[in-house]
């Protein structure tokens, strides 16, 4: 009978597994937290997409909640979410852009198309704070708090649908 | 819905297997021992883009630069734990293909060892039951003539 | 007009397949509860007509591909009217919904085969089998008619041209990789429908292990061929020379071949000994239950891998229940029904059932790490505890190791009597072999390279010790026969088959240790005229050229290659394609295969000054890794071949089980190429 019971253990194991299965099912693999989550943003010294002579580091993101965001004329995905990041600036929130791995013709380009809806863009031709963010991929959204804390982290298109339910909520939180 | 899904799809396919034959690139070592630990390190680090590849393998952009910085890193004589620090740090833990021992790992780590083990106990403990059966079971005459049947059915 | 409609002949005869494998599976297990002898008899009838009419489901299908009939949406989604007619054949099998049809397509044939060659099988046995192997019919047919429905229509609107099979496919490794690795995971729902069977007849003799033995054999070997083809497929067609990721599809394909290779292990044991009983029939039904895990994981997306399937979580959660119904089902008969140990079979320390037992724990532990490694990123995440990865660097260095050792007991194990051995016996048969292999071992590294490396001699040495205690038992056992040829032919084909399955084991290990510490690459910036060396070898860029394709504009570069001053000159023309439908890169190698090395040479990126990077790799031995493989499976086939299973079945009349049943598989599988894997 004790060996039955023990038998009846592997049904059960295998149960457990399958029920990791069904959990992994809804899991998307691509979607992970950035690894600075809670931590400084990274430092750094550029200067901007429309004044190459001033020169900025991270002190621009202390003293306000800040939504940075990543962006380059070669990604499709960011012009469709720029109406998104000007709605949200029309909101009031104070918005940095990072001009990643383009250059300053085309990057001003793209926002006389597109709009502006940031304070500054930070121009990083390299992608040099980019992969000290560790941005893999453009568009990508950080939360930076008003003591410079990276408190969000948004990768890929931001939808209408994310500005309600995820974006506002937490720059309300962090405020 | 399913249209956006058979894109991103897609998109990944472009991105997991356009990057055929990644990180070809032209790059001179001092020894080669460093050559060694490069490719150690770029072989072990997953890129943090595509499906499933190692940074040595890929050509996501975002790989090409992982490569550069390590080569970098490597050059200004940082230690392969520091540069997989620095990389841990700005991309998380998942880019380690040797995950760290940690509390989480423990037991992805542990179990095979104690599997081992255990297997070893059970190979004991059983032979010696075995062996106790068949000592009591037969006696040494039969055993012999046992032995000499199963062997030669064998061969035949 | 018949052919427009060959799309709905296929769907309704999808159906009718589907309603006799209701029937098969319920009448015979109902009949055999009952008692009840002509319910019995419905199940191979109905195993027939399900094979028949899955085969005009599957031909139908290949025929949309072939006439390119692009108002069915899987052909629109996956075919191209550009593509060559083989490739378009193959198409049917490059995507989820026809890949799944083969899978079940195979299964039926599996059934039909097992249906016919039941030889000497009591009929309430034969009629559980047949029931058993109706259930999982069932499963899957539903599986493709509610979730995966191949012949689903595009109407209106359907496209001109078509879009086009991922180029990657478009490739003879692809034609044959996944036939074979299906035919492996599906050949083993033979042994596990003979396994639950006997559970629920309470039947575990000699007769059942008979039975299964030629069953596992074949399925393993198919498996073995499978992940070979696939290894060598990643090998030349992914441009990196890789052959084997631990990917999380990998390891699917894996884990059933180690507990396949387990049970054909354990079966030898149970037959020959009656011993292991329970452990056999419960590593048949894991056996069959990973095979359908390894379905699982790849075609419902849930693990990241570098094969990105069908992502679908409807199919995802059809094919879990599929999967915990079965396995939990199985694993409940087990515990109810696994006989109590009634007699324990005697044997000593040394002897080969001992050395068996340890084989099959080194098996389940490389299997437990190999799932544990696979599926533990899944179940941290599930946990909230964060994302990680396992790969490479933690296989291998688990893999090492629990095969080094492993090989030890392999080279007793193969030349052990059964039962129990004297010590003095064994060293003196062993003395020379291990001596030998340590010898060679340890100074092939020194004599090959001048260098001694630890792991190139740890590899050796185990592949000797694997072969070498083996050509010392075959000299024994033929020394007194009148001639060598003569005492060749007096040993059993079993035997023989054993012998060859070990010596793939050898030439593998061999492989994998030579090509992993031997490999050299280079990455070389080359424009016409320039020349670079590379282990001896004289690769001189001559021209550069640009062509076009069936299907796709390339940039292809000649290299002329020469060894040393003398050697003969051969020339290599690895190309960088772009392919026009979906303007997708791919890198496609120039190869020089060798039995001893292979050159290996990939063109990246054009550096603009009218050169282009490229990386040339030379390979020792990589060849060996395959051809180790294709000799294990041979072995595999050679022991079903033994003329004790013909003997059995010649018994009944019925015709030869183990070689007519090699070659119906054949003929199945030649007129069933399937899916990606």
């Amino acid at each position: 009978m004790k060996r039955r019971l023990l038998l009846l253990l592997l049904p059960v194991c295998f149960l457990a597994l399958a029920l990791f299965f069904y959990q992994g099912l809804s899991l998307d693999p691509s979607q992970r937290d950035s690894a600075l989550m809670a931590r400084e943003f990274p430092t750094f010294e550029a200067s901007t997409l429309r004044d190459e002579n001033r020169r900025v580091d991270q002190t621009l993101l202390e003293g306000e909640v800040t939504l940075v965001n990543v962006w380059g004329e070669w990604c499709p995905a960011c012009k469709q979410e720029m109406p998104q990041l000007l709605e949200l600036a029309d909101n009031g929130i104070r918005m940095v852009g990072v001009n990643y791995r383009d250059t300053r013709e085309k990057g001003m380009q793209f926002l006389s198309e597109f709009g502006d809806p940031f304070e500054v863009n930070i121009f990083d031709p390299e992608g040099e704070l980019g992969f000290d963010l560790g941005v893999y991929g453009a568009p990508e959204t950080f939360l930076v708090d008003a003591d410079g804390v990276i408190r969000y982290h948004h990768k890929g298109y931001v939808s209408p649908q994310d500005v309600r339910e995820r974006i506002l909520p937490e720059v309300e939180k962090w405020r | 819905m399913a249209l956006m899904r058979t894109m991103a799809a897609l998109l990944l396919l472009v991105i997991a297997f356009g990057a055929a034959a990644g990180g070809i690139e032209l790059r001179e070592f001092d020894d080669p021992v460093m050559e060694k630990r490069y490719h150690d390190l770029t072989a072990s680090m997953r890129c943090p883009l595509c499906e499933n590849q190692a940074i040595n393998d890929s050509d996501a952009p975002i790989s090409a630069d992982m490569r550069e910085r390590v080569y970098q890193l490597l050059q200004e004589g940082q230690s392969d734990i520091e540069i997989i620090n620095h990389m841990v740090q700005r991309f998380g833990e998942y880019i380690l293909y040797n995950p760290r021992l940690e509390s989480r790992t423990y037991l992805l780590w542990g179990l095979p060892i104690a599997l081992v083990l255990l297997g070893a106990m059970v190979v004991v403990l059983m032979i010696r039951a075995r062996r106790n059966a068949s000592a009591k079971a037969l006696s040494a005459e039969e055993r012999q003539r046992i032995d000499a049947l199963t062997n030669r059915k064998r061969s035949s | 007009m018949l052919i427009k409609l060959i799309p709905e002949i296929g769907h309704f005869a999808l159906i009718i397949a589907l309603l006799m494998a209701a029937v098969q599976a319920v009448m015979p297990l109902a009949g055999a509860a009952t008692r009840r002898p002509l319910w019995m008899a419905y199940g191979q009838p109905m195993a027939v007509g399900q094979f028949v009419f899955i085969a005009i489901a599957y031909a139908c299908l290949t025929a949309s591909y072939m006439l390119d009939d692009f108002s069915v949406a899987n052909v629109a989604n996956n075919s191209n009217s550009l593509l060559p007619w083989y490739y378009k054949f193959s198409a049917v099998w490059g995507n989820h919904e026809g890949s799944v049809l083969l899978w079940s397509f195979m299964l039926a044939g599996w059934g039909f085969a097992a249906s016919l060659f039941t030889g000497n099988l009591p009929r309430d046995m034969v009629a559980r089998v047949m029931g058993v192997m109706g259930m999982v019919c069932v499963g899957f047919l539903l599986f493709i008619l509610m979730t995966s429905n191949p012949f689903e229509r595009l109407l209106p609107g359907m496209p001109q041209d078509g879009a086009d099979l991922n180029p990657l496919l478009q490739d003879f490794g692809l034609v044959v990789h996944p036939p074979m690795l299906y035919m492996g995971y599906v050949g083993f729902s033979v042994v596990f429908a003979f396994a639950i069977a006997a559970l629920m007849g309470g039947r575990l003799d000699a007769a059942w292990t008979r039975w299964a033995r030629p069953w596992t054999n074949l399925a393993w070997a198919f498996l073995t061929v499978g992940i070979a083809l696939g290894s060598w497929w990643a090998y030349y067609e992914l441009g990196w020379g890789g052959w084997w990721f631990w990917d999380p599809v990998e390891n699917a394909s894996l884990l059933p071949w180690l507990t396949g290779t387990a049970l054909v292990h354990s079966l030898a044991v149970t037959e020959k000994r009656g011993s292991f009983k329970s452990w056999t029939v419960l590593l048949a039904i894991s056996t069959f239950s990973l095979s359908l895990m390894g379905t699982f994981l790849v075609r419902s997306g849930v693990l990241t891998s570098v094969h990105a399937f069908a992502n679908d979580p409807a199919r995802g959660f059809f094919i879990l229940m599929l999967l915990a119904i079965t396995v939990t089902l199985s694993l409940l008969v087990f515990a109810l029904r696994a006989p109590r140990v009634s007699h324990k079979v005697g044997f000593n320390w040394l002897s080969r059932d001992a050395l068996l037992l340890v084989n099959n724990i080194f098996l389940v532990i490389m299997t437990v790490t190999v799932l544990l490694g696979t599926v533990y990123p899944l179940i941290l995440d599930s946990l909230g505890l964060g994302k990680i990865s396992v790969g490479p660097p933690y296989f291998n260095a688990l893999f090492v190791p629990l095969t080094v050792l492993m090989c030890i007991f392999m080279g007793l194990g193969s030349v052990t009597r059964w039962k129990s051995m004297a010590a003095r016996d064994l060293i003196r048969k062993l003395w020379l072999a291990g001596v030998a292999a340590l010898v060679i071992g340890i100074l092939m590294p020194l004599l090959y390279r001048g260098e001694w490396n630890l792991f190139v001699s740890l590899g050796i040495v185990s592949a000797l010790w694997i072969v070498l205690p083996m050509v010392r038992d075959v000299f024994d056992k033929t020394r007194h026969a009148s001639s060598f040829l003569a005492g060749v032919r007096k040993l059993s084909l079993a035997y023989w088959g054993m012998v060859l399955g070990h010596v793939g084991v050898a030439v593998t290990i061999v492989g994998v240790t030579v090509v992993s510490n031997y490999n050299i690459e280079r990455n070389v910036r080359m424009s016409p005229g320039t020349t670079v060396e590379v282990a001896g070898y004289q690769f001189t860029m001559t021209e550069l050229t640009e062509r076009r394709g069936a299907n796709f504009l390339a940039d292809t570069s000649i290299l002329q290659v020469q060894r040393g001053d003398s050697g003969r000159s051969f020339t290599m023309r690895p190309e960088k394609r772009l392919y026009l439908a979906t303007g997708m890169p791919m890198t496609q190698v120039a190869l020089r295969p060798g039995l001893f090395r292979d050159l290996y040479v990939a063109m990246g990126e054009n550096l603009g000054d009218g050169s282009w990077a490229m990386r040339v790799q030379y390979k020792p031995f990589v060849r060996w890794l395959w051809l180790g493989a294709l000799l294990m499976a041979f072995g595999g086939v050679l022991a079903v071949l033994d003329k004790r299973y013909r003997r059995t079945a010649a018994t009944r009349e019925a015709p030869k089980v183990a070689s007519q049943g090699g070659s119906t598989q054949n003929s199945t599988q030649n007129g069933a190429r399937e899916a990606t894997a």
